[in-house]
């Protein structure tokens, strides 16, 4: 009998690597559907603009011929999903056609201020992550305590704040009263371009450089809109991490960690926490990809040229160019950060059979 | 029996507070246990899974435990700190309970989690643990243990999943093991198996074993000696060889509700509780 | 309500019994239980409270505000809150903020109200189709609520309104756009456990159509459940109609809506705090309300999900 239940064991290891990949394979398929649908979606929200986009392109003197032919050399006359077609090929070669505001390219605008949001979001996250963890679980294992109830407190708080006024109160609070922090940019106007620009995240650059005044100065204006949109990612977080450790914490095994005599932080931690780690993970996940919506207020707020403020300067300016081409990289870092927590979810999670 | 037992137990309770009031779940039961193979029999909600869980100081607050006497070898279990108390947990009282699929920590390894009770009970390096184990999984019947030792209990079946719990919680020899309905989960194919290597072992190494079921039958084959719960107290309390002396209505309605081979019946009997049986005093399983 | 003891029950004993007598009577039974629950709920019930006082506000807005919203005062401009009778003082056009406040509940409530109406009733009507009728349809329907969920709402509201165009409506229509896929999902998840239950196979027996059964059996169960949701969702919609309005996307000047008023107040932020910071506490308390009845809700309607 024990070497029949032997024998199933070994025979599961080889369709298992299979299973995975084939899931892997259709994760893919369903993403990349995905994403196909998210740009007919833009494709369309740019054809409804009550913008002419020839006549953005002409101007308002060009005569009849002048503006056909233009009409006809931006395809326009072809069938909507020809049109679509000739979108997405282009959005492929990584052209989201030309700024109507400054007249260079989207693609090369957004490669510029990307750097400066995921800066600001990858701050966030640390910050939600590491005080967002440890309240979650500590919330789970005292369940009901005073602990408990603030945490419910601040993540309530979070959740019903708007972001934009936050922002401005702590720059109210702590640059215009305080004088703690530095205030809206991403440097004091002396500090500019001191430094080469190599990743585009001004605290790496001067870091690289070796140049600690301007990363001391970095810092003093990153810290205020990283620790707003980091409360978010705590808010966020923390709750999540609660109800995943309480579902943990109620599981059988944990009685049996228990009867093994092992001290409570090692329950807690090893066995209860390891069973969430993963899931944890695809809830960082998600919160990046929330805080680089965030972003988009928050940006408008602390003047961060980042990609949210390079979104709203555009709808502003009806430059329908950028604001498509910036929602279709927001939406696709939405579903690769998707896949990506999905994908590590098979993986490292021995139970994903 | 003259001998110093192993667990000695008066007057326990356990009581939970609810919105309606108290509950009490376990309602002032003694009993003691010696080098023998003790069941506890009762009903779901009788009050035998958390007599266990008692013992092992195991109820949650705001649950409570309360008793006159809870003592392992003359030591009072109830004055404890908790830091004491998890140096009995698993290395004098072991548990084991209903079903592997959810008693196993499904995201270690089976290695580890048997490796991490001897390591933290006895100090040992990790190449002894390790040989410890295997030899361990070895007495279980487990074949080729390294490669289980490796292996993620969702790629173990219902048997040797309980196997392996058992392996576990005997690593470190302990006195006194109790077995929470250990077979329940099982195939029935399995039962016998896993039920013949807890005797075997409880044997060897002259162990008190605390048998929880709502099994009559099983229990009766498989212990010394019977104590029946019903609603938090114990009912009756009777040698396995003599169960069919029982005398309670309650032991006799549960033996009377089982279909036999030797005597067919047209229907079985359904059991006809009586509140009074609520209300009696617990009978005494001290010896 | 029909009687057989001598004695008439109290409305209490009526709500409170056990042995219901007709349809209406259990569901109005089931009703009070909840109420009762989430009465002992004082969290859920200071939201309540705070919605039902910003209800009563709208509505007699013109009784209860000092000023008229509109009306410019260039010479007591920005002035602090407790000067002339301004309780929460002046914005930059020398309008009184209070009332300005007041007026502005009408456009949350009507935001509020629209998109609660039109996102689930949306999610509702895809998702019992995509649950009851299942193959390709189910298929179609579902990519389509995931190529919506892939989206950051925030980033594809902006994108619609700039589309669209500036102003309440579209704003509406924006956040609902963004807002229908989950109440698919969860519409479609019930569908699928209800659609194989026994009764609707009874029902089915006795030739319901289906678009009887969707309407007249489905749809009911699926409400609760949707309700929770519209309520905890209710927080973000007022966020997001904010930062709409912040971003000059939503109402246009110079209706007093509340993102807007911060805008306004953002130029002033650090000599005249209040013009910004009035409004992002009005925001705040509506929407922790509609959170703190969400929770509230959740524990009495859906149990499975909450957990005290």
């Amino acid at each position: 009998m024990a070497v029949a239940e032997n024998n199933g064991t070994g025979r599961r290891a080889s369709p298992r690597f299979l299973k995975v990949l084939v899931k892997i394979l259709k994760t893919l398929g369903s993403v990349l559907i995905t994403m196909l649908g998210l740009m007919f979606v833009t494709f369309l929200i740019g054809r409804v603009m009550p913008v002419d986009p020839v006549l953005s392109v002409v101007g308002e003197r060009a005569g009849k011929d002048v503006y056909d032919a233009a009409y006809r050399a931006m395809g326009l006359d072809k069938p909507i999903l020809v049109q679509f077609g000739y979108y997405l090929w282009d959005v492929l070669h990584g052209d989201f056609g030309i700024s109507l505001l400054n007249a260079r390219p989207v693609a090369e605008d957004i490669k510029r201020v990307f750097p400066a949001t995921m800066e600001l979001a990858t701050l966030g996250t640390f910050f939600g992550v590491f005080i967002g963890v440890p309240l979650g679980v500590v919330a789970a294992v005292k369940r009901g305590s005073w602990i408990d109830q603030v945490a419910r407190v601040v993540a309530l708080v979070g959740y019903s704040m708007p972001i934009f006024w936050l922002g401005l109160m702590g720059l109210l609070i702590f640059y215009g009263i305080l004088g703690w922090v530095g205030g809206p940019g991403r440097l004091d106007i002396f500090y500019e371009d001191l430094i080469p620009t190599r990743t585009g995240m001004v605290l790496v650059d001067s870091l690289l450089a070796g140049d600690w005044t301007v990363f001391k100065n970095a810092l003093s204006h990153i810290i205020l809109p990283a620790s707003i949109l980091g409360y978010y990612a705590m808010a966020y977080i923390s709750r999540m991490t609660r109800s995943f450790m309480l579902e943990q914490l109620s599981a059988e095994y944990i009685t049996t960690a228990r009867v093994k005599g092992l001290p409570e932080r090692t329950v807690i931690w090893r066995h209860a926490f390891g069973n969430i780690k993963v899931q944890l993970i695809t809830v960082i996940a998600l919160s990046y990809a929330n805080l680089l919506e965030g972003a988009v207020l928050t940006e408008t707020i602390f003047s961060w040229p980042g990609i949210g403020q390079y979104i709203t300067t555009a709808l502003l300016s009806a430059d329908m160019n950028a604001v498509l081409g910036g929602t279709v990289v927001v939406g696709l870092i939405f579903v690769l950060l998707n896949i990506f927590s999905d994908l590590l979810y098979q993986v490292f999670d021995p139970r994903a059979k | 029996m003259s001998e110093k037992p192993l667990l000695d137990i008066k007057n326990l309770r356990v009581t939970f507070p609810t919105r309606q009031g108290e509950f009490e779940a376990v309602r002032g039961v003694s009993f003691t246990l010696g080098r023998e193979r003790l069941g506890i029999v009762g009903e779901s909600g009788s009050g035998k899974s958390m007599t266990g869980r008692a013992i092992l100081r195991l109820i949650r607050p705001p649950g409570r435990v309360e008793a006159d006497r809870l003592e392992l070898e003359g030591i009072d279990l109830l004055s404890l700190d908790e830091k004491a108390m998890q140096k009995i947990r698993g290395q004098r009282i072991s548990m084991v309970m209903q079903d592997p699929k959810f008693s196993l920590n499904p995201v270690m390894n089976i290695g580890d989690q048997i490796m991490e009770i001897y390591r933290f009970h006895t100090g040992a390096s990790k190449k002894a643990a390790y040989e410890k184990a295997t030899e361990m999984l070895e007495a279980v019947s487990i074949r080729d243990p390294e490669r289980v030792m490796r292996a993620y209990p969702h790629e173990m079946s219902g048997g040797m999943g309980q196997r392996i719990m058992i392996a576990m919680m005997l690593v470190t020899e302990p006195e006194i093991l109790i077995a929470d309905e250990p077979t329940s989960a099982l195939d029935v194919s399995v039962q016998t198996q896993v039920l013949s290597i807890i005797d075997r072992l409880v044997r060897e190494r002259g162990m008190g074993l605390i048998f929880i079921s709502h099994d009559l039958n099983l229990v009766s084959a498989f212990c010394d000696r019977i104590l029946i719960m019903y609603a938090g107290r114990i009912v009756e309390v009777c040698e396995a060889a003599r169960l069919n002396e029982a005398t309670h209505p309650y032991t006799r309605g549960l033996l009377g509700s089982l279909p036999r081979l030797d005597e067919p019946r047209k229907r079985l009997s359904v059991l006809q509780r009586d509140a009074d049986w609520r209300e009696t005093e617990s009978v005494s399983g001290r010896q | 309500m029909s009687q057989t003891d001598t004695r008439k029950p109290t409305l209490r004993e009526w709500l409170l019994t056990d042995t219901p007598t007709s349809r209406f009577h259990a569901r109005m039974a089931a009703l009070y239980n909840g109420w009762l629950t989430l009465r002992s709920n004082t969290m859920a019930m200071i939201g309540l409270g705070i919605l039902l006082f910003l209800l009563l506000i709208a509505a007699f807005a013109p009784w209860i505000a000092p000023m008229d919203p509109l009306a410019q005062d260039l010479g007591g401009r920005l002035a602090p809150p407790g000067t002339d009778g301004h309780i929460l003082g002046t914005d930059s056009l020398g309008r009184d903020i209070l009332s300005r406040l007041i007026y502005g509940s009408r456009i949350t409530l009507y935001i509020v109200t629209l998109v609660a109406i039109i996102a689930p009733g949306v999610g509702l009507l895809v998702g019992t189709v995509s649950g009851y009728i299942g193959g390709w349809t189910d298929a179609i329907l579902m990519r389509i609520t995931d190529i919506f969920l892939a989206f950051p709402r925030l980033v594809l509201a902006l994108a619609f309104v700039a589309a669209l165009g500036a102003g309440i409506e579209n704003a509406v229509l924006a956040i609902s756009i963004t807002a229908w896929p989950p109440y698919a999902r969860i519409a479609r998840a019930e569908t699928l456990t209800i659609r194989n239950s026994d009764y609707i196979s009874a029902v089915k027996l006795q030739g319901a159509r289906p678009l009887r059964i969707i309407t007249k059996h489905i749809w009911p169960l699926c409400i609760s459940s949707l309700i929770v949701r519209v309520t905890l969702d209710m927080a973000g919609v007022i966020l997001a109609a904010a930062g709409l309005g912040f971003l000059g996307l939503g109402a246009q000047p110079p209706s007093p809506e509340w993102g807007a008023m911060i805008a306004e107040g953002r130029r002033f932020i650090l000599d005249s705090w209040w013009v910004a910071t009035m409004p992002g506490l009005a925001i705040f308390t509506v929407s922790l309300a509609f959170n703190l009845l969400g929770d509230g809700l959740r524990d009495v309607l859906d149990p499975k999900e909450g957990g005290s």
